[in-house]
This record gives structure tokens, C-alpha cells and sequence, in this order.
């Protein structure tokens, strides 16, 4: 990869990024404008910007990554982060956007007047966000470090002040349109170079074993181990070994490696055959956001595949920088038309990774054994293409890439920021928001260089999980239920939320080594979202006599098309804090 | 305005007519802005055709993907197919369910705002 050309691409997203969060300041005034630009974004323009948004490292680079290294099972992550859309469109998005709330918070405290619900769904809130903040500097952290010689701190803390500047600066108005601009800069960043490649593939004989189980090696290759590594055989392999392996040093020796787990020290380098099968490495040496999310395959796959769709199917609800989305369109209408549009847009981006995990499987196989699995889709151009037109196509690809820690961790960054404001800072204002936005994005990089090398990028299932399994049974018992009373929210979020939590946590701890144990604290969401509803149903029932008082009023305004329920909410200037509660009064 | 004491305003009653749809007495909109059990029973029907359409396009979802990964783990050696399925197969379906709820949603609602203002007047 030639740096040359990479560099000045990704300074240009930044400056792009600065400039077109300048053009939002400029017409961002008020602090309506500044939270919420004023409600008044078309479905269009903020579908496309939700798309930015959501399009995230783990979409760019995790995917195709995870493909290469796992095969096509792996394709599930995109489909059921698309999905989510769907049933957050069938259950969830006109009546939030109904709901006048800005924020989960503010969801919870005008669907259940109760402080204490509140700040327990804004510590939720920020859990998640700062869970989900984290893979994303870390992800800027490997693409400049496979880039350029720079460390792995450096591209994080570009990323966190960048996104600072432009967040604290402009507020919601800006980074709508930074957003918009990031969908279409990733996906020309993801299209072109795939046309490219799909060109070379052709005048190559366009081979089709990429879609083969193993991917095998098409052509000999040396593969130089960075880091040691457990090396999983389930065949027998016969390889050329200059280094140590299981202990032993050999010098340009041909090994036969009967099936089993073989450890490679750092250093060695291994000489695959021609047509050898690509050995798969052991999940949990190798780190990085494509291996780690898929812990606990092994044990039980299909368990594992159905805890992965529900988990990503329901948590995409409950993610704060998706829902804040929608309390900046203009009306309920506007926000079902907007998810159909997002549906749209991120669907066709995600035609996009698997072309590259296959090519990557094909051309760079051997990356499944480094802790590099992640650049495939920067470095595919430079391998299959080579030249100034692959130096080229690596360098917008990188450019992409950047363009999806930006905007994902400027959402990012806004919901966290908006909930620190309003309930944990003392007063409010456009001031306290700045400091807001410091402090969200402070923790996470703090933590970033602090955890380092352990397999954060869990952080993004884990997410997914937890807002799967608090947010999602809030959202919808409190949007379809009238009974739901505040100990019942309250339960229902810590207990399910919370065990999902506990589960990854003891996961990533490798607490409990492997087995069904294993399997079910690694793919927590098929029973901490059924735990979490139980516990919002049962707790509700057991309390009947704290339904909130205004439960009737408050359902018919979350229904009730606009013109009816005569709530034009949101032309005026909604102070922070304030929409929940002056519309509730209001009705 | 004459102040004649004789023109005060006055209740006039007749015989219940039952001939006439009852609810058209009501004017739901009024009852809904009023917060009445009538108003509650008009809200709950909107909701529980809400509902309706989006759990019956959740039942096709479910459906459409639940069985997949059995479906897979029959056919072990299928790789083109789930490579086809879920690497391009799914989102063209996932698109389309999205707007044919959309559609029916606001037909629910248009539904429902005609019902209440024809019997407003």
C-alpha cells in the first residue's frame, strides 16, 4: 500500500468533513436547530444521512473481514443490521417520532413520568454509546496503522477531534448533512473500487472457487506470522516452516501437521502449496473486528447463527445514534417514508463487503491468519490491481473508511453528548453541550488506549445485545402496551439488559472456557430479550396500580396522525429537555 | 344583541331517534381530544389495525428467515446458494415488505381520519 496517495485521501475526508460541518453552522442557530435541525429534514435527505450514520467500520471493513476469515456465514451480520430497519419501521418509528421525545430518556420519562426510569435509561444509553464508540477508534487505529507507519493511537485521536470539532461546533444540523455526505463518499468509496476489481477477477479467467469450503491458496504463498498464533487444523497440512512451531524451531523445513490446534511463535514463516486449504486460526489470539464477534461459533453454529439475527434484528431499535435520527423528521408519515428510504440505501451498500470477502478469500487468503483480517478491503486493490490504479482505488477505499469512523462516531457522539447534557451536567445550553461532547468522546478514547489489545471489537455484538434486550422491549411494550408501568421498565431494562451485559462481559473475560455455557454467555440475545420482555410483562402486571395516569392520553398522541391529534410538535424552539414534557402537558 | 329576557337560551329535548347511527351524536374528535372511553375505544381500533399490519409483515419475515439457517445446516455443501441468499437474495424482499406496510399503514390512517371527520359534521 503506497501512502502517498493514502494520506492526502483520508486529509481530504477530514477537511471535507470540517467544510461541510462549517456549511451546517453557518444555518444552525437555535438550539432547536442545534438538537434536532428544527425537525423540518425531508425524508431524503435524512434517510441518507441515517445511512451514513449507521454505516459503520464494522460495516466497511468488519464484514468483508469476518467473510474472509469465516466464510459466508458471516453474511448474516449485514443482513440482520439491514432488518433492524424493518421491524424498527413496523413497531417502533412513527409513534416515536410521535412520541415529541429527542431522546430514549426523554421517551421513557414522557411515556412513563418517572425520573427514575429515566436516568436508567440514560445510563443505557450511554453504556451502549461509549460500547459502540469504542471499536470505531479502534478501527481508525488499525486503518492508519496498516496505511502508514503511524502508531495505533494516532488515527483514533484524529478521528475523536474531528468528530468533537464538528459535533460541539454545529450540533444536529451540521452533522446531518456531514452524514448525507459520508453515505455517498462510502459508497462510491465501496462501488468503484468493487467495479475495478470485478474487471481484474474477469480478465483473470474469474475463478469461482472463492464461494469453496475452505478457501484454499490458488498460488504458493509465504505467510509471515506478526503475532504468535493457535493455528486450528481440521485436515492434516503439510507447509514449509522457517521459525517455531508447537516449540520446536525448524529452518526451511516441510512439516506435516497432523489435524489439531499448533502453535506458531511470532517471526515463523509458513510456505503454503498451491492448493492448500487456508488454515483458520484460533478466534481468540487473533483480535481485531472480524474474528472476535464470532466467539462460540464452533460450539454450537446454529445456536450462534440465531442468537446473531435476533440480537441484530431487534438491537438496531434501540441503538441511541439510530433513534435520535427520527425525532428530526418533520412528522410520523415522514419517519415511516425515511426507514423505507434507509432500507433502501443501506441494502444497496451491502451488496458491496461480500464481493470483497469473496475476492479476499481468492487473492489474500493468508490474511486470515494475521491480525490483518480487517484490511482486506484496503488492501485487495493494491493486490489484485497493483500499480498507480490500485494506489488509487486504495487510497478512495481508505478515504471510505475514514468516512465511516467519522460519521458513525459523530452519531455517536451527539446521542451520548445530548444525554450527558440534559441529566447529568448541571445546566443546560448550547455551552454545557460543547463540554458534553468532550466528555463523550473522552471516555471511550481513554479507554481505547487503555484496553488496547483485547478483542474490542466484541464491544459492537455486545452493543447490538444489550440495546436488544433493554431498549428493544421498552420501545415496544411502551409504544403497544398499556399496562406497562415504570417498576416494570425499570426491571424489565436492568434485568435483561443487564444479564446480556453480565453474559459478554464473562465472554470476553473467557470466563467459562467452552461447552453450552460457553455458547450461550457468547450469544446472549436469544434468552436475555425473551428474559428482558418476561420481566417488563410480569413486574408491570405485579404492579398494576402504577400505570401512569396519562398512559391514555399518552398512546393516542403516539398514534394519532398529526392532523388529528393536533400536536404539530416540533416547529417551535424546544429548548433541551423540554419537548417530552411541554407536549405531554400540552395534550 | 337584544337583552330581552325572553330570548334566554333554552334546552330543547325530543324523542330519542334510533334510527340514526348512534355514534354519529358523538363526534369522535371531540372525544378523542376529550379523553373520553369512547375516544379511547377510537384510538385503540387505530392502534390494533397498526398492529395488525405490522405483526402480519413480521409473520412473513419470520417466516422468510427463520428457517434459513436450518435450511442450511441441511445442505451443508450448498455454498453458492448461501452465498446467493444472504450475500444478494434477501435485501430486494426486506425493501419491499417496508413499503408495502408503509402503504397500508397510512391507508389505516387515512382510513381512520375519514371515519372521524365524516362523522364530525
Amino acid at each position: 500500500m503506497n501512502e502517498n496517495y493514502a494520506v492526502p485521501a483520508v486529509a481530504l475526508v477530514v477537511v471535507a468533513t470540517v467544510f461541510v460541518g462549517a456549511f451546517g453552522l453557518r444555518i444552525s442557530r437555535t438550539t432547536s436547530d442545534f438538537y434536532v435541525a428544527s425537525r423540518t429534514v425531508g425524508p431524503r435527505l435524512n434517510a441518507t444521512a441515517i445511512s451514513g450514520e449507521y454505516l459503520s467500520a464494522a460495516s466497511f471493513l468488519g464484514i468483508a473481514g469476518l467473510v474472509l476469515v469465516q466464510g459466508p456465514d458471516m453474511l448474516w451480520y449485514p443482513v440482520g443490521y439491514t432488518a433492524g430497519y424493518l421491524l424498527l419501521l413496523l413497531f417502533v418509528a412513527a409513534p416515536l417520532r410521535r412520541s415529541g421525545a429527542y431522546t430514549l430518556p426523554d421517551f421513557a420519562e414522557a411515556r412513563l413520568a418517572s425520573q427514575a426510569v429515566r436516568r436508567l435509561a440514560g445510563a443505557f444509553v450511554v453504556g451502549v454509546g461509549w460500547l459502540y464508540l469504542l471499536p470505531q477508534l479502534q478501527g481508525a487505529g488499525l486503518t492508519l496503522a496498516v496505511l502508514t507507519d503511524a502508531p495505533d493511537w494516532a488515527g483514533g485521536v484524529i478521528v475523536a477531534v474531528v468528530v468533537v470539532a464538528t459535533v460541539a461546533a454545529g450540533g444536529m444540523r451540521s452533522i446531518t448533512f456531514v452524514q448525507a455526505f459520508q453515505y455517498w463518499l462510502k459508497l462510491t468509496a465501496m462501488l468503484v473500487p468493487a467495479l475495478f476489481l470485478a474487471l481484474a477477477w474477469q480478465g483473470d479467467g474469474a475463478p469461482r472457487h472463492a464461494f469453496d469450503e475452505p478457501a484454499t491458496f490458488r498460488e504458493q504463498r509465504v505467510v509471515r506470522v506478526a503475532d504468535g498464533l493457535d493455528l486450528k487444523l481440521r485436515a492434516p497440512l503439510t507447509v514449509t516452516v522457517t521459525g517455531t512451531v508447537d516449540g520446536r524451531p525448524h529452518t526451511d523445513q516441510v512439516l506435516h501437521l497432523p489435524a489439531g490446534t499448533h502453535h506458531i511463535d511470532r517471526g515463523t514463516r509458513l510456505t503454503f502449496a498451491k492448493g492448500a486449504a487456508v488454515p483458520q486460526a484460533d478466534r481468540g489470539t487473533n483480535g481485531g473486528m472480524s474474528t472476535s464477534l464470532a466467539e462460540g461459533r464452533e460450539e454450537r453454529p446454529l445456536y450462534a447463527t440465531y442468537g446473531l439475527i435476533l440480537a441484530t434484528f431487534l438491537g438496531t431499535m434501540g441503538l441511541p445514534h439510530v433513534v435520535v435520527r427520527f425525532y428530526t423528521s418533520p412528522h410520523g408519515v415522514a419517519a415511516r417514508r425515511t426507514t423505507v428510504a434507509v432500507l433502501g440505501l443501506i441494502g444497496a451498500f451491502y451488496l458491496l463487503p461480500p464481493v470483497y470477502g469473496a475476492l479476499g478469500r481468492l487473492y489474500a487468503p493468508e490474511l486470515a491468519l494475521t491480525s490483518d483480517a480487517d484490511a482486506a478491503v484496503l488492501l485487495l486493490p493494491d493486490r489484485m490491481i497493483g500499480g498507480l490504479g490500485g494506489d488509487l482505488l486504495g487510497a478512495l477505499v481508505a478515504g471510505g473508511a475514514f468516512a465511516a469512523f467519522l460519521s458513525t462516531a459523530s452519531g455517536l457522539t451527539m446521542a451520548v453528548a445530548g444525554v450527558l447534557t440534559q441529566d447529568v451536567l448541571p445546566s443546560r445550553g448550547v455551552r454545557h453541550f460543547r463540554l458534553g461532547t468532550v466528555i463523550a468522546m473522552a471516555v471511550p478514547l481513554a479507554a481505547s488506549a487503555i484496553v488496547g489489545g483485547l478483542p474490542v471489537a466484541d464491544a459492537v455484538g455486545l452493543a447490538f445485545a444489550v440495546s436488544a434486550s433493554s431498549f428493544c422491549p421498552l420501545l415496544v411494550l411502551g409504544i403497544w402496551w398499556r399496562r406497562l408501568t415504570p417498576p416494570g421498565a425499570a426491571a424489565g431494562m436492568l434485568v435483561g439488559g443487564g444479564s446480556a451485559l453480565l453474559a459478554v462481559a464473562a465472554t470476553m473475560a473467557s470466563f467459562p472456557g467452552t461447552g453450552a455455557l460457553h455458547a450461550l454467555l457468547a450469544w446472549p440475545a436469544l434468552w436475555s430479550v425473551p428474559l428482558g420482555f418476561l420481566t417488563m410483562i410480569l413486574v408491570s402486571l405485579a404492579t398494576p396500580g402504577r400505570v401512569p395516569a396519562g398512559t391514555a392520553a399518552i398512546l393516542a398522541r403516539f398514534h394519532l396522525p398529526e392532523e388529528l391529534s393536533g400536536a404539530h410538535a416540533g416547529h417551535g424552539g424546544h429548548g433541551l429537555g423540554g419537548p417530552a414534557r411541554t407536549e405531554v402537558t400540552r395534550t | 344583541m337584544p337583552q330581552d329576557p325572553a330570548e334566554r337560551r333554552v334546552v330543547v329535548t325530543g324523542p330519542p331517534r334510533r334510527a340514526r347511527r348512534t355514534s354519529g351524536y358523538y363526534r369522535p374528535r371531540t372525544e378523542i381530544d376529550e379523553q373520553t372511553t369512547l375516544g379511547h375505544t377510537y384510538v385503540r381500533s387505530l392502534m390494533r389495525s397498526q398492529l395488525r399490519a405490522a405483526l402480519a409483515v413480521f409473520a412473513v419475515l419470520a417466516l422468510l428467515v427463520a428457517p434459513l439457517p436450518l435450511l442450511f445446516a441441511a445442505l451443508p455443501d450448498a455454498h453458492h446458494l448461501k452465498w446467493l441468499i444472504l450475500g444478494f437474495g434477501l435485501y430486494a424482499p426486506l425493501v419491499l415488505l417496508a413499503r408495502w406496510y408503509v402503504r397500508r399503514a397510512e391507508r389505516n390512517e387515512r382510513d381512520f381520519v375519514r371515519l372521524v371527520e365524516d362523522q364530525d359534521r
